[in-house]
């Protein structure tokens, strides 16, 4: 049983803010995901739950208990580090076993722990060789078995997946998720790459300039995102932002049509690329570039002035120069405060 | 052309290193096998069954066996802690590499200000009231006093120089490794024993062979403290090269010299192998 609580954690570098009071539970088992930009803070605050960073101020509760002033061995944590960090000295056997040598563990627990571990990471066969001599998909398993072989309540992971090809990527993506997912641990992972986050996460915190913007399972962080720079940042293409003028009591005047919208003063438009379909009446784009990728075509348009982008059927392939009418989902429209920046509901 | 062009630019160096070191090298090797003008093991077998020899062969072992530990040993700790400090850092290894610009001979004649009849140790010793006339401290009488002189002055000079080895060497490590080995339990000894000490093996070894060489080189601190108190291989050379005129039994020495160290240069290295695709 692992809840990890972080109350209130901030950490400055000299006068560089990294982390502005940060709040945050996680859930037994849970599959956290710190997904944000380089710079975000997401790194530093894994690095405080790990012991490696001391927050300026703030607690980190693990297991219902306080362990800001532990160092990272007392804290019952085992970690993936972004280098891998695969001790270039020791065979993998005893890669995977540093963590249950510093225990103490007796020799036939240990045997029994990396041949479990290093099997289900598939590198059984692996296990007399040094690092020097694995590549980098095979030293990042040898970093994940080391990690599970602890049977820690906590895993935590930087990164892990970045340094490996595109390929490989997916392949342990998955391999990953499955493997997880029978552990019983709570998961912390760190990265800066979305379909990552959405394919592995639970849920979601998404970060940006050291604060927490939204916290919530994929979808949710998808559809409904609570500011403008999670709709910003998740779905590639991105969402699309529109000005608004007000057109009366909850309608407002976007590119000539008129929305239902929310009760305020000011609203920016939101509308996701693939919600949006061709029709008579729609929201004037003139085409500026087409790219068909196959299951799709990607149109890049600009909409009274402001760039717009939409995910079309295939079979449709304007011409750049061409004005389409599209319009958008009603139900998937989303407003944003121009000022705060935060979802308008 | 460019392929011959790096050979030619070290022709000049390999040149002067052939001419100033391979030939005078040649030179005295071809010494210790002639006397008279024939080959012969003469020169060997006068250094050996001189009296003095066993004593100068085990006194520089012994010098070496104390010396090279407590230097590694201090070097081992003052680097851990200079790799540690945030800021500061270059002012302290400057302290710290003070005595490498001092000539071993001044070395030796700063400890004998200490040690010696009228130096400080004696006239602390008086004024404490600790003894009541200044003793003679580096008399054939304790020739251990003599020892320990200059076992604390070897140590004092050349301590720095391995600490500087270290130091480099540490911060090779990146610094992952640590924070893994943090992470998987280690405690700050364990961290040391199983991860930074197995990984700074190369820069260990190149501090280690550099130190045992100089230490079985020892002379100007010996000659200083103890002046033929204590006779160590290098002092013995040069007795039988200006003092005896030998010069064939004082190349004999020479050879000794080198062999202990290339001895022990091929055991350090064995001793420290790193096996290949277990480095960093």
């Amino acid at each position: 049983m692992a809840v990890i609580e972080i109350k209130q954690v901030a950490k400055s570098f000299g006068s560089f803010t990294a982390l502005h009071s940060v709040d945050l539970t996680i859930a037994d088992q849970e599959f956290m995901v710190l997904l944000g930009a380089s710079g975000c803070g997401k790194t530093t605050l894994l690095r405080i739950i790990a012991g490696l960073e001391t927050p300026t101020i703030g607690e980190v509760w693990i297991g219902g208990r306080r362990v800001d002033h532990l160092p990272p061995r007392e804290r019952g944590i085992a970690m993936v580090f972004q280098n891998y960090a695969v001790f270039p000295h020791l065979t993998v056997f005893e890669n995977i076993a540093f963590g249950l040598r510093m225990k103490k563990m007796d020799q036939a627990e240990v045997t029994r722990r990396v041949n479990r571990t290093a099997e289900l990471m598939h590198i059984e066969q692996l296990l007399k060789r040094y690092s020097g001599e694995l590549s980098g998909g095979q030293r990042q398993r040898v970093a994940v078995a080391r990690a599970l072989a602890m049977e820690p309540d906590v895993i935590l992971m930087d990164e892990p997946l970045s340094n490996l090809d595109a390929l490989l990527r997916l392949e342990m993506r998955a391999e990953l998720k499955g493997v997880l997912a029978e552990s019983n641990t709570t998961t912390i992972y760190v990265t800066h790459d979305q379909v990552e986050a959405m394919s592995l996460a639970d849920r979601i915190s998404v970060m940006n300039g050291g604060r927490i913007v939204q916290a919530a399972n994929p979808v949710e962080v998808y559809r409904n995102p609570a500011a403008r720079f999670v709709g910003s940042f998740i779905g590639n293409p991105p969402m699309n932002f529109l000005k608004a003028e007000p057109a009366g009591a909850g309608k407002w005047q976007v590119a000539g049509q008129v929305f239902d919208g929310p009760a305020s003063a000011a609203a920016e438009f939101a509308i996701r690329p693939e919600d949006l379909h061709p029709a008579e009446a729609g929201l004037p784009a003139e085409v500026r570039v087409v790219e068909p990728l196959g299951p799709h075509t990607l149109v890049t348009a600009s909409v009274a002035g402001q760039p717009f982008r939409a995910v079309l059927e295939s079979n449709l392939l304007p011409a750049p120069g061409d004005v389409l009418h599209l319009a958008p989902v009603p139900d998937r429209i989303r407003w944003f405060d121009p000022a705060t920046q935060s979802a308008l509901r | 052309m460019p392929r011959l062009l790096p050979y030619l630019l070290l022709l000049p160096a390999t040149a002067f290193l052939c001419l100033f070191f391979l030939y005078p090298f040649v030179q005295v090797a071809h010494d210790s096998v002639m006397r008279n003008g024939v080959y012969t093991l003469e020169n060997f077998s006068r250094m050996a069954g001189h009296w003095k020899f066993s004593t100068a062969f085990w006194n520089t072992m012994l010098l070496a066996a104390v010396v090279v530990p407590i230097q590694l040993a201090m070097a081992l700790t003052m680097a851990s802690i200079v790799t540690k400090l945030q800021r500061g850092r270059s002012s302290i290894l400057y302290i710290f590499a003070i005595p490498l610009g001092i000539s071993d001979l001044a070395a030796g004649l700063i400890w004998l200000s200490v040690f010696e009849q009228s130096g400080f140790l004696n006239s602390w010793l008086v004024g404490l009231g600790i003894v009541d006339q200044p003793i003679l401290l580096l008399g054939y009488q304790n020739t251990w006093v003599i020892f320990i002189a200059i076992v604390l002055a070897e140590v004092w000079r050349a301590t720095a120089i391995m600490m500087v080895i270290l130091v480099a060497g540490m911060g090779l490590i990146p610094k992952e490794y640590g924070e893994a080995a943090d992470v998987f339990g280690a405690t700050r000894w364990q961290k040391f024993r199983r991860v930074t000490l197995p990984m700074l093996k190369p820069s260990l070894q190149t501090a280690l062979i550099l130190r045992v060489i100089l230490a079985f080189e020892v002379f100007a601190v010996v000659v200083a403290l103890g002046g033929t108190q204590l006779p160590v291989l290098m002092s013995e050379t040069y007795h039988w090269q200006f003092a005896m005129q030998e010069r064939g039994v004082a190349a004999a020495f020479a050879m000794v010299i080198l062999g202990v160290s290339v001895a022990f240069t091929i055991l350090i290295l064995r001793l420290l192998h790193v096996p290949k695709g277990a480095r960093v």
